[in-house]
């Protein structure tokens, strides 16, 4: 009975994220769609909607110190997104490289970069 | 440059279009709980930046800047990597406000009230991609201004 009532309580936590962060994301995106000029509705390309939809659940279920020590290692993510943004930029503007197979490509510097850091600094 | 909203621009998404991009946030919402989970929050942590709505973003400008040449009757354009590679740019300059709103949680969070937290680390992101885009703005035409 108490595993079953625990197997509920993930999958409603499960289902909880999944609602906050597919709302707060859609939200940045249209902020990013009604925006003008271009260049300044990109930065909300990197706005911290998956952090505010996760942050907000550990929260309440994991506290402070856990929510602050994923708040460290997203440092470590944003520079691997800086390095990931730039791969992008210069693929598309500089070579001309089709948008799709960039963005979703150079999602591995994204991932190299990160562990590197993880593996450097925060392990 | 004076920042504005275009309401007219949510005519031109469709339907599915916010679908996906719906699906795409709540599915690395749950996919950064389930390794923090499984692998602890220093590597769950990593994933609070990960770039989830970037490659939907930059894709879904192309599509719309090429729909527009080729209704203007130009079929082979190279407009719409243009456009999302300025949209690149933009997200370049975010993921330094990024990082310092990553910063102030980290600091600040176990020491004070985490909603009030929350909410200044949004608005540090916000303040500060907004300065870094408006320093690179002035840069840009103070070089233009000089050649």
């Amino acid at each position: 009975m108490v595993e079953m009532a625990s197997v509920d309580n993930a999958a409603m936590e499960l289902v909880e994220r999944f609602l906050l962060g597919g709302l707060i994301v859609s939200v940045f995106a249209v902020l990013g769609d009604v925006l003008r000029p271009k260049g300044f509705a990109g930065l909300f390309g990197a706005a911290p909607s998956v952090a505010l939809a996760t942050l907000s659940l550990t929260l309440l279920a994991d506290g402070k110190q856990y929510a602050a020590l994923e708040a460290r290692s997203m440092i470590g993510g944003a520079i691997a997104f800086l390095a990931y943004a730039l791969a992008c930029v210069f693929l598309m503007a500089r070579r001309h490289v089709r948008v799709t197979p960039t963005t979703i490509s150079m999602l591995s510097v994204w991932g190299l970069c990160s562990f590197g850091l993880w593996w450097t600094f925060l392990r | 440059m004076k920042i504005r909203i275009n309401l007219a621009a949510l005519k031109q998404i469709r339907g599915h279009e916010y679908l996906t991009r719906f699906l795409l946030g709540g599915i690395i919402t749950v996919v950064t709980g389930l390794i923090a989970k499984h692998f602890g929050p220093v590597i769950g942590g990593l994933f609070l930046a990960f770039p989830a709505i970037f490659p939907a973003g930059a894709t879904l400008i192309e599509k719309h800047e090429r729909d527009k040449k080729r209704r203007a009757g130009i079929p082979q354009t190279t407009r719409g990597r243009l456009a999302a590679a300025l949209d690149g740019r933009g997200a370049a300059m975010g993921t330094i406000a990024l990082a310092a709103f990553g910063l102030l949680v980290w600091k600040l969070l176990p020491r004070y009230n985490a909603a009030v937290i929350l909410t200044a680390a949004l608005a540090v992101w916000l303040a500060l991609a907004t300065l870094l885009w408006r320093v690179r703005k002035l840069h840009v035409y103070g070089s233009r201004l000089d050649s």
